[in-house]
């Protein structure tokens, strides 16, 4: 794998990630405004919709805070040279604060001091998976503060299990109310511990929202989340109505017996992502926006 | 609900109209200020030294835009709100020492700024979290930044606006506060979600 591929790629995947939201974000939030029936509700999903229309005529990040840097990275066990990712995603991640640009976001917290490039300690910071095969692939999510910060993690008890889980979820949005600026994607997850459920609930969150959950249990989990969220009223931008989320995804791990961990990851409406896939001859298919560069 | 559009400094009397879900659009001056700028300018003015610019009948932004710099002039890309409840802690001294009369956010902000909203006639103007590009549309200049070494997001900008908005009036001078009304709607409704899901 070569450095410069995988930087180019990088750099354009941020590019697109920022710009243009990805088409079923897109579709979900023309159908929340055609489904709310709050007017200062619809009104604010109006606003939405011109914004995000704004954004790719203008090719201006469709949010300033175009967060911290987030790269999930499905790397072939086969593949040479994975050496060279970080660096090549650290370089990409500054070019794009440069270029694009980026708001700076990434602050050193022992000194307050902003690195102004989007890098530092951890930043930006890469989930690895090791999976079979030679290729590579490439998701980015910038990740807005507003949602980050009501992110909920809670060690619930085994005995209660999921009634302890749904309560855990609809507590965590009424206490978020219209902080993660709503309607919202919410990442579901329990097991494994308290940080393996943080991760896959912020995962599931790049779950496309017209794919459904394959585990018939868990997409009904979802379905019945989804509905009891939407009864809050808290509506778009918790300004009031019935559409606070847009979708719930679920995910789980296998669990220590007397734990039950669980947590809840918020995304903002403007739920940004793209992926690539890199082949080994250095081939590159662009997987949610169209191709460029 | 009433649309009304304001131009700065902005007079009591004028805020004293607005009520809750009314819509206004500023034409002015807007100044942003995070956590770090307020926290800089209330110190500023315990120890008696004027901030670089006077606030007084202005509004003040949660905002950390997104700028950049062409051919030496400053140029904003992407300005929408913050999450106003990080500024909690300093919003009624803000308004307090400063006079400022509008506070424009997002997420809304709690009783003790709602309170000096009331006393020294003040609103909160909900601008739509996110619509970042519509704001800056409707910033027409950048007159100057002042505290740049806090970071670009803490920075304080101050813009000329033209109609910028729409902003709902989201506390009003008098007390009433929509998203505390929401969110305690939101509590009611906690009960019925839990039976619903038989909890």
């Amino acid at each position: 794998m070569k450095a410069a591929v995988v930087e180019r790629v990088a750099f354009n995947l941020l590019k697109q990630a920022v710009i243009y939201l990805p088409n079923d974000v897109k579709e979900a939030l023309r159908k929340a405004y055609m489904e709310e029936t709050s007017e200062a509700g619809k009104t604010q999903l109006g606003v939405i919709l011109e914004n995000v229309e704004l954004a790719e005529k203008h090719q201006v990040p469709v949010c300033q805070d175009t967060g911290i840097i987030i790269f999930y990275v499905k790397a072939g066990a086969n593949l040479r040279g994975l050496s060279v990712i970080e660096a090549a995603l650290v370089k990409a991640t500054r070019r794009a604060t440069r270029e694009i640009p980026l708001r700076p976001n990434a602050v050193d917290p022992l000194n307050n001091k902003n690195s102004g490039d989007n890098t530092g300690r951890f930043m930006p910071y890469v989930n690895w998976d090791i999976v079979a095969g030679d290729s590579l692939e490439l998701t980015v999510m910038p990740k807005g503060a507003g949602s980050e910060n009501v992110s909920a993690v809670s060690m619930l008890l085994p005995g209660e299990g999921f009634k302890a889980l749904k309560k855990f979820a609809v507590d965590a949005v009424i206490k978020a109310g219209a902080q993660p600026c709503p309607p919202t994607i919410l990442g579901v997850a329990f097991g494994g511990g308290a940080d393996v459920a943080m991760k896959l609930a912020k995962k599931a969150l790049l779950r496309p929202l017209n794919e459904p959950n394959s585990n018939s249990e868990l997409a009904r989990l979802e379905k019945e989340l989804l509905e009891a969220v939407n009864m809050t009223g808290i509506g778009p931008m918790g300004l009031s109505g019935k559409i606070t989320a847009l979708r719930v995804h679920v995910d789980y791990a296998f669990r220590h017996t007397a734990s039950f961990p669980a947590a809840v990851a918020f995304n903002c409406w403007a739920a940004r992502k793209a992926s690539a896939r890199i082949y080994s001859d250095g081939t590159v298919e662009y997987l949610t926006h169209k191709a460029e560069g | 609900m009433a649309t009304y559009h304001l131009k700065t400094p902005i007079s009591e009397e004028e805020i004293r109209k607005l009520k809750v879900e009314d819509v206004i659009y500023i034409t002015g001056t807007l100044v942003t200020a995070r956590d770090q700028a307020h926290k800089r300018a209330l110190e500023y003015s315990s120890h008696g030294k004027p901030l670089p610019i006077t606030l007084q009948g202005l509004a003040v932004f949660h905002c950390g835009p997104l700028v950049k710099k062409e051919g030496g002039k400053w140029v904003v890309l992407a300005a929408g709100p913050t999450t106003s409840t990080r500024m909690d802690i300093y919003e009624a001294e803000f308004i307090e020492t400063f006079k400022v009369r509008v506070v424009i956010g997002k997420g809304g902000m709690g009783e003790r700024t709602a309170g000096a909203m009331a006393k020294y006639g003040a609103i909160y103007g909900a601008f739509t979290g996110g619509a970042a590009v519509l704001a800056a549309k409707a910033i027409k200049a950048v007159r100057g930044v002042e505290w740049l070494d806090l970071g670009a997001p803490e920075a304080m900008w101050i813009f000329e606006v033209e109609d910028f908005g729409p902003l709902t009036v989201a506390i009003d001078s008098y007390g009433r506060n929509l998203f505390m009304e929401i969110a305690q709607k939101a509590e009611e409704n906690r009960s019925r979600i839990y039976e619903k899901l038989s909890l």
